[in-house]
């Protein structure tokens, strides 16, 4: 069971919340051409190690918030809230 | 390799089990081979078999970061099904099962396949209607299904509770699934691969690519650089890390995807059953164990294990259908790492790398499509063209829009 700390909230079981998938993904220009569109639609970063996604408070408060999660221990190195920046964390990949 | 019969057995028997040899070799890697897959589950090992028997390339290493059949291949529940709602899923999981139909002889190796049925649940009228017309489906693409009342469905199993939370309102069945001894499934492929001269590097990581103006080389791995002229890459749940080492990307999610056995008891459920709506597969292995799955955690992960909270959720939904299993104790829980698509249908064929190949994105179901991925794989890397039957797998279609969504058809979502 993940333990999550909402910003608003405090600690809750994993069971509160909805995950929403990888963080810091910027949609591009009306411009972008086929390959630019399709590595954002659904290219994912997907590492072995430090991951930066969204999850909701979907039975609280129903707020979305960033977390920096190891993918192999499942160790949450930070939360922070969504417009944040990516938290500089020394380790960003296991291998 | 001297081949598996009963006079081998009774020769071995009279002289006291002492002569039985290793059944693949342990070789030293080459300084080079015409063919590196990277990755010996049942997809590696696979292609490998293929490559050497049906192409004729005599030069091949599988690479193989732990042990052999280690990862999915010795993870997943075994279930083998073709009933897919998709043209192109169905022909090529029917080609898939239909190898499997005589892999134990072609390969001589027992696979233990046992064609018992597989019946999918629903539990509402509505889902019953989309049954149908996925069972009417799976007909058109010339695959046996038929759709079952709630007292057919009971006739099959009838330990199961018809009015249970949600009551159970018909299904349907594919008669010619079922399951397979999976470890079985890696051995003979790692046997018939070996016999064929095949190089099975265990304990052999890949740490990176040669790449020469787009073409690969060579890999780097924990015993030193391998030269190739092709390279294939099926390493299920790390698609994504060997696509960053070759400079590209892959729309994949890793994700954990448990399953667990129940204590061993006497026969009582004789098909494989599977409701997609409560989430809940299981089925009786020869052992007596029940084998029970359902689907994967929903956050990313590279931990081999599952969530407790979709542990209890696959046990719930269990115990609703079977109740009498409820004094059963679990002996074992364990999970494999997914590599899932968006349209939960797999990546194979050519890569943006020249000679680099990719056999991947295979998800929450990949053991069932071993012997046709390795099939159309060998060919692919061969000829350098997709084969026919995967043309339609390749990332391109990430591109062109032409996806292929099974993620309401096969069965289980994920």
């Amino acid at each position: 069971m993940l333990r999550l700390s909402c910003p608003w909230c405090g600690t809750r079981d994993e069971l509160e919340f909805s995950f929403g998938g990888e963080a810091h993904i910027m949609r591009p220009g009306l411009d972008a051409s086929d390959a630019v569109w399709s590595d954002y639609l659904f290219n994912k970063e997907n590492p072995k190690g430090i991951h930066y996604e969204r999850w909701m408070h979907s039975y609280g408060c129903r707020r979305w918030f960033n977390v920096a999660r190891d993918t192999v221990t499942h160790e949450i190195h930070a939360v922070y809230k969504m417009g944040v920046p990516k938290p500089d964390l020394a380790v960003t990949d296991r291998d | 390799m001297r081949g598996y019969s009963a006079f081998e057995l009774i020769r071995n028997a009279l002289s006291g089990h002492r002569l039985w040899k290793p059944v693949w070799r342990t070789p030293e890697p080459k300084k080079s081979y015409d063919v590196v897959i990277i990755g010996a589950g049942g997809h590696g090992l696979a292609t490998a078999y293929y490559l050497a028997k049906k192409h004729r390339v005599r030069n091949i290493a599988v690479l193989e970061k732990g042990w052999l059949g280690g990862g999915n291949t010795g993870r997943n529940t075994q279930v083998i099904r073709s009933n897919y709602y998709w043209p192109q899923s169905a022909a090529f999981f029917d080609h898939s099962l239909k190898l499997y139909e005589r892999l134990g002889h072609e390969l001589n190796f027992n696979v233990m396949l046992s064609q018992r049925g597989v019946v999918t649940l629903a539990h509402s009228l509505h889902e019953l209607e989309g049954i149908r017309r996925w069972a009417n489906a799976i007909k058109i693409n010339d695959i046996d299904s038929e759709v079952l009342t709630p007292y057919e469905v009971k006739k099959l199993m009838p330990l199961i509770d018809l009015d249970c939370r949600f009551p159970i309102c018909g299904g349907f069945i594919q008669r010619r699934g079922g399951i397979s001894r999976h470890d079985a499934i890696a051995w003979g492929y790692a046997r018939a691969a070996s016999a064929y001269g095949v190089d099975i590097i265990q304990q052999c990581e890949v740490t990176g690519f040669n790449i020469q103006s787009g073409q690969v080389t060579g890999v780097n791995t924990t015993r030193g650089t391998i030269g190739a002229d092709k390279i294939c890459i099926a390493v299920a749940g790390h698609t994504s890390d060997l696509a960053k080492m070759a400079g590209f990307r892959v729309p994949v999610t890793s994700m954990s995807l448990q399953a667990m056995v129940s204590e061993p008891i006497k026969p009582c459920l004789n098909t494989m059953v599977l409701s997609p709506i409560i989430h809940v597969y299981v089925s009786q292995s020869d052992r007596g164990e029940l084998v029970i799955g359902g689907g994967a955690d929903v956050y990313n992960s590279y931990a081999q294990r599952g969530g407790i909270p979709l542990l209890q959720e696959n046990i719930a939904a269990l115990l609703e259908l079977f109740p009498a299993f409820s004094r059963l104790r679990l002996m074992r829980q364990w999970a494999g790492i997914v590599d899932v698509t968006p349209d939960t249908s797999p990546l194979m064929g050519q890569t943006p790398v020249q000679n680099l190949y990719i056999s991947g994105g295979w998800g929450t179901g990949g053991y069932k499509a071993i012997p046709a991925g390795g099939d159309t794989m060998a060919y692919t890397i061969a000829n350098d063209q997709p084969h026919p039957l995967i043309e339609d797998f390749g990332l391109e279609r990430f591109k062109s829009g032409a996806l292929i969504d099974e993620g309401a058809a096969s069965g289980v979502s994920h």
